[in-house]
C-alpha cells in the first residue's frame, strides 16, 4: 500500500512537473536563456566588476536572465559552478583563474552542454570550456605615448598589486609606448602585494612622486589622491576612473567586457558554441580595450600629443600595428 | 643611489611617511593594550578596525563632516567592542573564537552596510579626505618640520594619546585598578573593583581605538572604502602589543619601527634595487617576528589573560 502510495506521488509530482515546463515553453516560445557568473572577489575589484558590469548590460539588452555568486572561496568553487551547471544555466562564466582554475575545469567536463568561460592563462578545454583574460596592454601603450610626450622630469611611475603576466604585459606597454616617443624616459614600478590597500598604493606613489615620476599608471586605487596632493598626473586602470580625481587622471585604459559576453550568449544561443580562447574579443579592434575619453584633459592635452595617439590608435585598429607583448616582470629602471 | 637615500629629500619623505603608515598601527595598539592590560585579549580587532572604516566613511559620504565621520567609527569600534565583552567577559567565552568571530562577522557586516548605501558602482564613491595640517613655526624647521609637523590632525591626535594612555595606565588610581583586573582578579575583587565591569569599560574603549584607527584609513591616508582595507593592520597591533610588552611608549616604538620599515621598502622599490619584490614587502613582518623573538623571554604578559572571572572559582 505503501509503496503503491508513493509511487502514485512520485508519478503525480512527474507528471504536473512536466506539465508546468511545458505550458511555460508554450507560453514564451522557448526557455528562457540563463546566464550566470562566479566571482572570487567582491564585484567592487575591478577585475570582477568589468566582467559583472558587462554581464548585467548584456542581460538586460538581450533580455535574459542573469544570477552571480561573488566572495566564493576556493573550497566553495566547485560546489558553486555545479549548482548552477545543474539548475539548468546556459552560460556560466567567471574570473577563475587561481584556485578557480582547476574545480571550473573539472565541472565543465561533467556538463558538456553547458558553455564555460572562464579566464585563465591556459588553453580552452574541449568541447565546451572556453578561456578568456585581460587584455589591455594596447591602450596602455597609447597611455604610456602620452605620459612619454608630457613627461616633464622624464620620469614615470607603476603602483601595481602583483607581478602576474596580465599586470606584466600592461607595465612593460606603457613603458613600451613612453620609450616609443621618448628614449630617455625612465619607469619606475612598484608593487604592493595586496589587491585592497589604497593607503599603500598611495604611499608607493608619494615615494615614486617624491623620487621625480609626474605621470604614474594606476593599477590600483589609491594613486589618484597621492597624484592629486603633489600636482601630478594619473592613468586609470579597467574602466573609466576620471570621475574620482577629474583633475589628475588624464584618461584610463578600460577593459569593455561587453562583446566578450555578447557573443559568447550569441553564439551559445545559435548553437555554435566551441571551446576556444576568447581573447580576440578584449582587443582593441575588437572593442574589448579601449582609452577612455580624455574629458577635462581634453582642452588640456596639446594636439600634437593627441594626433600621435589617434594615429597609432588607427594602427592598432586596422592590424599594421601590433603592440608588443612582454610579460617579464618589471623592474624600476 | 646611496646619494640619493641620504638625500635630505629622501629622508624628509621617508620620515613623513613613516608617521602616517604607523598612525593606524599605534592607534590600534593603544586600544589593545587597554584591553589586554584588563585581560581581555581582543582579536575582533581587524574587523572593528574594518566596521570603523566603514562606518566613518559612510557617515561621511552622507553628511559630509569628516570629524562626525570618526565620532562614528569610533561609536561603531564601541559597539562591536561591547559585543565582545558580552561574549568574553560575561559569558565567560574563549577569547581568541569569540575574538575570530567578530572579525568574520565584521567584515561581512561592514561590506554588507557599505552595499546597502551605496551599491556597486563601478567606480566606488570618494570623499573629501582630511588633509595635512601644517603647524607654524615648527613646520619650517628642516628635515623634522616637513615630516613631523605636516601631518593629519589625527595624527597628532594619536602622538597626544600615547602619553596620556600611558600616564592613565600607570599613574593614575583607575590605571592601577585595571592593571589589577589584569594582572590579579581576585585581589582587585576582595577590595572592592568590580572586575568585569572594569573589563568591559576597557574593551569597549579599544574598541573606540580601533574603530578610529580604520576610519583613519577610509578619511585620511584615503578616500575610499574597499573590502580588506585594513589590510592585516590589526594583526601588526596584536604583534605591536606583545614587542611592547603592554606598555604603550615602547609598543608606539615597535609600529614606528615598522613603519619605517614599510615606507622605506617601497621607496626602495621605486630606486631599482635589484631583489624580488616579495623580499622588499617582507622585509617590516620579518622585522616584526625577529623582534617577537627576541622579546619573547622578557615578556610580562598579564596574569588575568584569557581568562574569565568567575567569583565562585576563587583560588579553585
Amino acid at each position: 500500500m505503501k509503496k503503491l502510495l508513493s509511487l502514485l506521488l512520485i508519478t503525480a509530482i512527474t507528471v504536473s512537473a512536466l506539465f508546468a515546463g511545458g505550458s511555460k515553453e508554450q507560453q514564451k516560445g522557448e526557455k528562457p536563456f540563463k546566464m550566470a557568473a562566479i566571482f572570487q572577489t567582491s564585484i567592487e575589484e575591478p577585475w570582477d566588476g568589468a566582467i559583472h558590469a558587462a554581464c548585467e548590460k548584456v542581460a538586460k539588452e538581450m533580455n535574459i536572465t542573469y544570477e552571480f555568486a561573488e566572495g566564493v572561496q576556493a573550497a566553495d568553487f566547485e560546489k558553486v559552478v555545479r549548482e548552477y551547471a545543474s539548475r539548468g544555466f546556459n552560460l556560466i562564466v567567471g574570473d577563475a583563474f587561481l584556485a578557480g582554475e582547476e574545480p571550473s575545469r573539472r565541472v565543465a567536463k561533467d556538463y558538456p552542454n553547458v558553455a564555460f568561460a572562464f579566464g585563465s592563462e591556459h588553453g580552452p578545454q574541449e568541447p565546451n570550456y572556453s578561456v578568456f583574460d585581460n587584455w589591455i596592454h594596447e591602450p596602455a601603450y597609447l597611455s604610456g605615448i602620452i605620459a612619454g610626450m608630457m613627461t616633464k622630469t622624464n620620469t614615470l611611475g607603476v603602483v601595481a598589486a602583483i607581478p602576474i603576466p596580465e599586470v606584466n604585459r600592461l607595465v612593460n606597454a606603457y613603458k613600451a609606448g613612453a620609450l616609443s616617443v621618448n628614449p630617455k624616459v625612465k619607469v619606475k614600478v612598484s608593487f604592493i602585494g595586496s589587491w585592497f590597500d589604497p593607503a599603500k598604493a598611495k604611499e608607493a606613489a608619494v615615494a615614486m612622486i617624491q623620487s621625480g615620476a609626474d605621470y604614474l599608471y594606476a593599477e590600483r586605487f589609491g594613486v589618484f589622491e597621492a597624484a592629486k596632493e603633489a600636482g601630478v598626473y594619473a592613468f586609470g586602470n579597467m574602466a573609466d576612473q576620471n570621475s574620482l580625481a577629474p583633475d589628475v587622471v588624464v584618461t584610463s585604459c578600460i577593459w569593455d567586457v561587453y562583446p566578450l559576453i555578447k557573443k559568447s550568449v550569441e553564439s551559445v544561443k545559435a548553437g555554435t558554441w566551441k571551446a576556444a580562447n576568447l581573447k580576440n574579443w578584449s582587443m582593441m579592434a575588437a572593442g574589448g580595450a579601449k582609452l577612455a575619453p580624455y574629458h577635462g584633459f581634453d582642452s588640456k592635452l596639446p594636439a600634437k600629443v593627441k594626433d600621435k595617439v589617434a594615429a597609432v590608435e588607427a594602427k592598432i585598429m586596422d592590424g599594421s600595428f601590433t603592440v608588443p607583448v612582454d610579460e617579464s616582470e618589471p623592474v624600476s629602471d | 643611489m646611496i646619494n640619493e637615500i641620504f638625500s635630505l629629500h629622501f629622508l624628509t619623505g621617508l620620515l613623513g611617511a613613516t608617521l602616517r603608515m604607523s598612525t593606524p598601527i599605534i592607534l590600534a595598539t593603544l586600544g589593545e593594550i587597554i584591553a589586554e592590560r584588563s585581560g581581555v585579549l581582543n582579536l575582533g580587532i581587524e574587523g572593528t578596525m574594518l566596521f570603523g572604516a566603514a562606518i566613518g566613511f559612510l557617515t561621511t559620504l552622507s553628511t559630509g563632516s569628516l570629524w562626525l565621520g570618526v565620532l562614528m567609527a569610533a561609536l561603531a569600534g564601541m559597539l562591536l567592542a561591547l559585543l565582545m565583552a558580552v561574549l568574553a567577559v560575561y559569558l565567560g567565552l574563549s577569547q581568541h573564537v569569540s575574538g575570530l568571530g567578530i572579525t568574520l562577522f565584521a567584515s561581512g557586516l561592514s561590506m554588507f552596510i557599505y552595499r546597502l548605501v551605496v551599491g556597486s558602482p563601478t567606480t566606488p564613491p570618494t570623499i573629501t579626505p582630511f588633509t595635512p595640517v601644517a603647524i607654524p613655526l615648527l613646520s619650517k624647521i628642516p628635515l623634522i618640520g616637513p615630516s613631523f609637523f605636516n601631518q593629519y590632525s589625527l595624527t597628532y591626535f594619536t602622538w597626544i594619546l600615547i602619553p596620556v594612555v600611558s600616564i592613565f595606565l600607570f599613574r593614575t588610581r583607575p590605571g592601577l585598578r585595571i592593571r589589577t583586573v589584569g594582572q590579579n582578579p581576585f585581589a582587585a575583587d576582595t577590595v572592592g573593583v568590580n572586575v568585569n565591569l572594569t573589563r568591559t569599560l576597557c574593551v569597549i574603549a579599544g574598541g573606540a581605538f580601533f574603530g578610529v584607527a580604520g576610519a583613519f584609513l577610509t578619511l585620511a591616508q584615503q578616500n575610499m572604502f574597499l573590502k580588506d582595507v585594513i589590510g592585516g593592520r590589526g594583526w601588526i597591533a596584536i604583534a605591536m602589543t606583545i614587542f611592547g610588552n603592554w606598555n604603550p611608549v615602547a609598543a608606539t616604538g615597535g609600529a614606528l619601527i615598522f613603519g619605517f620599515l614599510d615606507a622605506f621598502q617601497l621607496r626602495m622599490q621605486s630606486l631599482g634595487v635589484n631583489l624580488p619584490f616579495h623580499v622588499f614587502l617582507m622585509i617590516p613582518y620579518l622585522v616584526t617576528i625577529l623582534a617577537l623573538i627576541g622579546v619573547s623571554g622578557k615578556a610580562s604578559v598579564p596574569a588575568g589573560l584569557l581568562k574569565p572571572y568567575r567569583r565562585e572559582e576563587k583560588g579553585g
